[in-house]
């Protein structure tokens, strides 16, 4: 199932946060989204979910909706949004209660995300037993539980410290080059964009504009810290979005 | 780095080592000490009776009011008070509390409600329900109504801000997780919102139970025939001060077995918070 984003404006009051956005996330692909601190990113996710409603423009789902799908559009939150009275397996199961599947199935996509996130042996821990990066990794697992079309992923490693979202990136990366997921993937680290990114839109600064979409033709597998026409790439990108940055933060100063 | 046990210092150079100063502050467990505390006092206040420091007619002996205390028992009337404020506090503690509950999820849940009732409430809690005592008898009659009603009030108001308070505190990415997963309202409020705002509730929980005794104590000291606090009344007006003394042990005693019935469901429903 695609994405498809037309003609997006959104306002809160008298603030234009995004405008005319044109975005089309296809099956298979990760679209990366980098702007500025307050461009309007994370709007952007909660509109491209339902979770806001966009003043003008719409969103579509186009094509059909993959096999045992529950939920088309999942979200993967920054601060994992855990239950944390829930054990791992708990906080995959509070998903999947309400569509009224037997016992059984629910155990059988319980035990398979988990072997895919390769947390099994953990089940029966309870979040604060977990780490940053294992909490986050119980998130993305709750997420696969409802076989989702498009994974809406709001910066999912900047909770963590550098080492753990490192590993989590592998984990991503792997995870992609199995089973192909769609997702957008809003993040403020560019080497994180060039990494994942099969498109990498920048934002301009608030009022978001696209001011540019880069397709990065990589191989996941390929882009490794060496690769130079990856270091140029992000390079091109840091000109692209420094001004910006620059400027969004003496606004914020002054006001 | 060869040498790290002796190190050379620069010749001449003043050597001092640095000072600890990052201690105390910090609330250590201790065992026992409570307990002693509690029996030297006891100990104290015996011995002073006995060499006669402390005059009887102020304040008797802790073995007069335990007497005291043997006697009620003996005579069978200790069933009785005790089993009179019982079920008045139980009753009045548990409808209160209920319908707390209630009406503070529903103003913690529905913009309607909060802006219909939180005023009123608001304005009703701080009365003290002791002075509407004389209307709940006119309300609901001399006998248990009226004390029922008095405590049912005075644990109705803090159960209700309690829980709309818990309700306001819970994090809202968490409801945002449970809509971004299409989890219908109900299941949102059952599986997020209450057990998110459980700590707030247990600890509204605490002060009612607490205020419940004493409102019990005081409803009962303006008309009954039995129940601890009508036992003090009495012993107060016949200045049997070993029998008060003995009354007012039964209530912290009760006091103690509240608190520590709401810790240990405190332990139970909360213990992922450890």
């Amino acid at each position: 199932m695609d994405l498809a984003v037309e003609g997006l404006s959104h306002r809160y009051g008298d603030l234009d946060v995004l405008r005319n956005i044109e975005l089309t996330i296809h099956e298979g692909e990760i679209v990366c989204v980098i702007g500025p601190s307050g461009c309007g990113k994370s709007t952007l996710l909660r509109l491209l979910g339902g979770l806001e409603e966009p003043s003008s423009g719409r969103i579509m789902q186009v094509g059909e909706q993959p096999v045992g799908s529950l939920n088309s559009l999942t979200y993967v939150f920054q601060d994992f949004a855990l239950l944390p009275w829930r054990t791992v397996a708990g906080n995959v199961s509070l998903v999947l209660e309400h569509h009224g599947l037997g016992a059984d199935e629910i155990e059988v996509r319980i035990a398979d995300v988990l072997e895919r996130t390769r947390l099994s042996d953990f089940r029966q821990a309870v979040p604060k037993q977990l780490s940053g990066g294992m909490k986050q990794r119980v998130a993305l697992a709750r997420a696969l539980a409802v076989n989702p079309a498009v994974l809406l992923m709001d910066e999912p490693l900047s909770a963590l410290d550098s080492q753990t979202s490192e590993l989590l990136m592998h984990d991503l990366i792997d995870l992609w080059q199995r089973e192909h997921f769609t997702s957008c993937y809003i993040t403020h680290n560019l080497t994180e964009a060039v990494r994942l990114g099969h498109k990498v839109v920048v934002l301009s600064r608030r009022p978001g504009v696209i001011r540019e979409i880069v397709e990065i033709d990589i191989e996941l597998a390929d882009r490794v810290m060496s690769n130079l026409r990856l270091g140029q790439i992000q390079k091109d990108l840091w000109q692209m979005v420094r001004d910006e940055a620059q400027t969004a933060d003496m606004e914020l100063t002054e006001s | 780095m060869t040498n790290t046990t002796s190190q050379a210092y620069k010749p001449l150079a003043p050597v001092r080592p640095v000072r600890f100063r990052g201690g105390g502050f910090r609330t250590v467990p201790r065992r026992f000490i409570g307990l002693i505390v509690f029996a030297m006092l006891i100990l104290l206040w015996e011995g002073g009776s006995r060499t006669g420091l402390i005059s009887a007619l102020v304040l008797p002996a802790p073995s007069q009011a335990l007497d005291a205390f043997i006697d009620l028992a003996l005579s069978g009337n200790l069933q009785k008070h005790v089993f009179a404020s019982l079920q008045r506090l139980i009753f009045g503690f548990s409808l209160g509390f209920t319908a707390g509950l209630i009406v503070g999820a529903a103003i913690g849940l529905n913009s309607y409600m909060r802006a219909g009732l939180s005023p009123l409430v608001a304005a009703i809690f701080p009365i003290p329900k002791i002075a509407l005592l004389p209307l709940f008898i006119i309300w609901f009659g001399i006998g248990e109504g009226s004390k029922i009603a008095t405590i049912f009030f005075g644990c109705f108001f803090p159960t209700v801000i309690a829980t709309y308070g818990g309700i306001d505190n819970v994090d809202r990415t968490l409801i945002r997780m449970g809509q971004s997963f299409n989890m219908p309202h109900r299941d949102i409020i059952w599986k997020i919102i209450m057990p998110a705002a459980l700590p707030a509730i247990l600890s509204g929980m605490r002060i009612s139970a607490s205020i419940a005794i004493i409102l019990l104590v005081a409803a009962e000291m303006i008309g009954a025939e039995f129940g601890i606090g009508a036992y003090v009344l009495l012993a107060g007006n016949l200045m049997a001060t070993d029998q008060l003394i003995a009354g007012v042990g039964m209530l912290s005693i009760l006091g103690l077995i509240v608190n520590w019935l709401i810790g240990t469901a405190e332990k139970r429903l909360l213990d992922w918070r450890n």
